[in-house]
């Protein structure tokens, strides 16, 4: 996205009429959009997502007036279709999801970045498990290094993706058929987890408020995990495999336990005081350890076949 | 073992459909589940059985669409 060059662009913008021109414009409504209606909501502690810094560059840039009209004209076009284009988009889109709650997840910064994935590999040393809330709220994961994110899960996966080709690809089993086998095993095995989770929290009727994206990104940290033990097992054989099997299992067994206590075993019950409290905490706990016992199985599971 | 999404999706259809072809009659009466059988508790907590209870009628319902009465009236 080089809009410091936009200047120089009106010469070759003659040849190639609209799509190029709409690039600024997208960036800008999408940035903008959000801002308005979902500051109350997730960003509620002043800050913002990044405000639209190419404004000032695509300013400018689109006042420049073309000598063709013809050129102008389509322009136009072009910016108002890409507009309607990204409306039907984000209106289909919010259909079956709510996008403002899916950039809750994605907002995120370096720093945040870097002491999650220091927590997910040594959880050990890490006091404060508490998401941190602010007037009812949770706060974006820019502000609380607790809170779940689906950053890190999304380019873990990617990334276990890329690493499983080139596992493949070591061994001389590579073909580009296997890359999408491998992606879409881990994906249905990420599917299957948080369908189990899902039906093991509403059966046994414990009121948390874990949602789906949060389930989804719990789910999504042992992938870190698997990262690290891929890379272990083929820099180092298979000694180094199974001592970085045991590191990050014990550490994501650690990991899981502590975060879903949080959010499990402390939701609230509004009916029953005396009723089965006796058995409630107890099936609270069985959800965290078999949640906790399934990471290890799962990591084991989708990296020894690479790592031979 | 290769799990696809394809093998995901017709594990969850196949799920699905047995779930909505359990016969009231020969199976669910005797268990008690019938469409017609209520449970007693109220509130939220009402126990693993209400809730597996809750569960497959809604699946039984939302499935079966406008055909729900027809089978019982035998």
């Amino acid at each position: 996205m080089d809009l410091s060059h936009h200047g120089y662009r009106a010469t070759k913008q003659r040849a190639r009429p609209a799509p190029p021109t709409g690039d600024p414009v997208l960036f800008e409504d999408t940035s903008s959009a959000a801002l308005g209606p979902s500051s109350q909501g997730y960003y509620a502690s002043g800050y913002n997502m990044e405000g639209p810094p190419n404004d000032t560059q695509g300013g400018p840039g689109m006042n420049n007036l073309f000598a063709d009209p013809m050129a102008s004209a389509a322009m136009m076009y072009g910016s108002s279709l890409a507009n309607r284009g990204q409306e039907i988009v984000n209106k289909e889109i919010g259909r079956f999801m709510s996008v403002n709650k899916l950039k809750y997840f994605f907002a995120v910064d370096t720093r945040y970045v870097l002491k999650k994935l220091m927590i997910l590999m040594f959880p050990y040393t890490h006091q404060d498990w508490d998401v941190r809330y602010h007037r009812d709220t949770p706060l974006t994961p820019r502000q609380d290094v607790n809170a779940p994110d689906l950053y890190i899960p999304t380019m873990a996966f990617i990334t276990y993706i890329l690493l499983a080709g080139m596992a493949l690809g070591i061994q001389k089993r590579f073909s580009p058929e296997v890359l999408g086998l491998c992606a879409s095993t881990a994906l249905v095995w990420v599917i299957i987890e948080v369908l189990i989770m899902l039906l093991s929290l509403y059966l046994l009727t414990v009121h948390s408020d874990l949602s789906t994206f949060d389930l989804i990104a719990y789910s999504g940290y042992k992938y870190v995990g698997i990262i690290f033990t891929m890379t272990c097992g083929l820099l180092f054989g298979s000694d180094g495999y199974f001592v970085a099997l045991a590191w990050s299992s014990f550490a994501i067994m650690f990991f899981i336990v502590r975060s879903l206590k949080m959010k499990i075993l402390t939701s609230v019950s509004s009916d029953s005081m005396g009723m089965g409290s006796s058995a409630k905490p107890q099936i609270r706990i069985y959800i965290t350890v078999a949640t906790a016992i399934f990471q290890p199985i799962i990591i084991y599971w989708l990296t020894s076949h690479l790592v031979r | 073992m290769a799990l696809t999404l394809y093998s995901l999706i017709q594990s969850v259809i196949l799920c699905t459909n047995a779930i909505a072809v359990l016969h009231e009659e020969r199976f669910l009466c005797k268990l008690g589940w019938a469409a017609d059988q209520g449970v007693g508790g109220f509130g939220d907590d009402l126990g693993i059985k209400a809730q597996i209870h809750n569960l497959v009628r809604s699946v039984r319902t939302v499935m079966r669409g406008q055909s729900t009465y027809h089978l019982t009236e035998m």
